[in-house]
């Protein structure tokens, strides 16, 4: 994890106007992993840039910045979303989680990233902080999701590396673990 | 990659929202979801000089079913929200069975419902549910509000009767009739891709059993939603439950005959033909078992 409160500031002027009133720059206030960010940025910056040259978290990584790879997925209030389809200046008030808040201070994974790494859910790991993302809001529903609705989570990823059989292992070994196998009660 | 320098509000209210629509001296543009926008700004196919974003704008994220048992959903209700709506799957599943195809759930989790019909791409699902839903849409801008009807809402490709200073602050349903069977089906490459073809079917089963109503539309076979009055005649001459597989087949090769869809990358104007024959006669099936 990163020890970044303060984002990295921007060369523009101290007093920002609210939202309310138009303006190619605003103050913006939100919670990244738990800690609360105050930031000046400009109304075009894309969450995603903002989360990597701001406050440089980098594990969220940018492929096609319209949408359709799904590695720049991030939580925003505890869904996944595209963080290149985003603005910066629409999370106020948000609360954000990106993979540097999965592992702990100790470096323990979570039960999605040992998933991954114990089913080999991963080669050049492009796509991967996307995928664990959408994984871990799935898997922490109160109910285990339906085989459909997994598919339907996964078809937001690509992957250009594993053939998805993996990622699927993966996210099934997550699934039987915390609700039981399919079908059966835990 | 990324967008040109705009300015950005978000108001709490529509009056200030619509205030800063009225602008004529500069090009302004709504910001719901921001999963068909945003692209276009990344790509700077589209360059505002302002973006009013109209999410925090509480009465307009409200969903109800009214008092004359119609839907309401405001435009600042994103599809993911609707999609899960038990209302939302009781009285109008056709729009649940649309939502769920598009795009994927990142995408749904902002995209709005009223985004997806102002855009109005004509592969997308929700203009052509709404059309056979016989939506009705709530207009606000400088001079007032209106309401037009869907039929006269989609004009042409990401064209509609929506003006540069006007909102569409909700889309409304009414409420559909007893034994109404919905499908919507379509067709494309991958999980989540736009349809490369697609039909929204609505039944609505006779006491005496054949078919009292009948509505085909179909996504992605020219500029707008295509509603076939061809397919819907064939298949409100089924007199009985013995002759319906003859009225489906009728209604299917209507289609074929009926359409001239574009040849494009996805697929070619044949090919949309009979994909849109098998889909239609599919999907008249399923509507009919859910008559019941
Ligand atoms: C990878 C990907 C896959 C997708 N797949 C599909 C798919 O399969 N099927 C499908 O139908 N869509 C798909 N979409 C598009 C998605 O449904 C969008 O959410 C939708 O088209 C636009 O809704 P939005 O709320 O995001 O609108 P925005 O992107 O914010 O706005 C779209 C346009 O509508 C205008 N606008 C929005 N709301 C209003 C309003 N209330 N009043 C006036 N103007 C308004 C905006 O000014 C803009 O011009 C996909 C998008 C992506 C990125
Ligand atoms: S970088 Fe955001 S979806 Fe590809
Ligand atoms: S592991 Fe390489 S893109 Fe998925």
């Amino acid at each position: 994890m990163t020890d970044t409160t303060e984002a990295r500031p921007d060369p523009l002027p101290s007093a920002a106007p609210p939202l309310s009133e138009p303006s190619s720059w605003h103050e913006l206030h939100l919670t990244v992993n738990g800690r609360p960010i105050r930031a000046q940025v400009e109304s075009r910056l894309l969450l995603s840039d903002f989360l990597r040259a701001r406050l440089s978290l980098t594990g969220t990584h940018v492929g096609c910045e319209h949408g359709v790879c799904g590695a720049c997925t991030v939580l925003v209030d505890g869904e996944p979303v595209r963080s290149c389809l985003t603005l910066a200046v629409a999370c106020e008030g948000a609360s954000l989680r990106t993979v540097e808040s999965l592992a702990d201070e100790e470096g323990q994974l979570t039960d999605v990233q040992r998933a991954f790494h114990e089913q080999h859910a991963m080669q050049c790991g492009f796509c991967t902080a996307g995928f664990v993302m959408s994984c871990t809001a799935m898997v922490e529903a109160p109910e285990r999701p339906a085989e459909d609705e997994v598919a339907d989570q996964l078809s937001g990823h690509l992957c250009r590396c594993t053939g998805y059989r993996n990622i699927r292992a993966a996210v099934e070994q997550v699934l039987d673990d915390r609700y039981g196998k399919a079908g059966e009660e835990k | 990659m990324k967008p040109a320098p705009f300015d950005y509000v978000a108001p709490g209210t529509l009056p200030e929202a619509l205030r800063f629509l009225a602008d004529e001296e500069r090009e302004v543009k709504v910001l719901a979801g921001g999963q068909s926008l945003v692209p276009m700004l990344n790509m700077r196919l589209a360059r505002p000089e302002l973006l009013v974003d109209i999410t925090r704008i509480p009465e307009l994220r409200t969903l109800d079913v009214e008092g004359d048992g119609a839907l309401r959903i405001g435009a600042g209700v994103r599809q993911a929200a609707v999609a899960v709506d038990p209302a939302v799957s009781a009285g109008w599943p056709l729009l649940t069975e649309a939502i769920g195809h598009i795009g994927h759930p990142q995408i749904r989790n902002r995209g709005t419902v009223c985004g997806s019909l102002v855009h109005h791409d004509p592969a997308a699902e929700l203009p052509t549910a709404a059309l056979a839903l016989d939506a009705r849409f709530d207009l606000s801008g400088p001079a007032g509000t209106r309401t037009v009807d869907a039929d006269d809402f989609f004009l042409s490709t990401f064209l509609t009767a929506l003006e540069a200073d006007e909102i569409v602050t909700s889309v409304r349903f009414a409420a559909q009739p007893h034994r109404t069977g919905w499908s919507f089906e379509e067709l494309a490459r991958r999980r989540g891709d736009f349809a490369a073809i697609g039909v929204a079917v609505l039944l609505t089963r006779a006491e005496a059993g054949g078919v009292d109503r009948a509505r085909v539309v179909f996504c992605a076979a020219g500029s707008r939603p295509l509603r076939l009055p061809e397919a819907e005649d064939a298949l409100l001459a089924a007199e009985g439950p013995e002759r319906l597989d003859d009225a489906f087949a009728a209604a299917g090769a209507a289609a074929r005959a009926r359409l001239d869809p574009p040849s494009d990358v996805h697929a070619d104007a044949e090919w949309r033909r009979e994909a849109a024959e098998i889909l239609l006669v599919r999907a008249c099936n399923r509507a009919w078992e859910r008559t019941r």
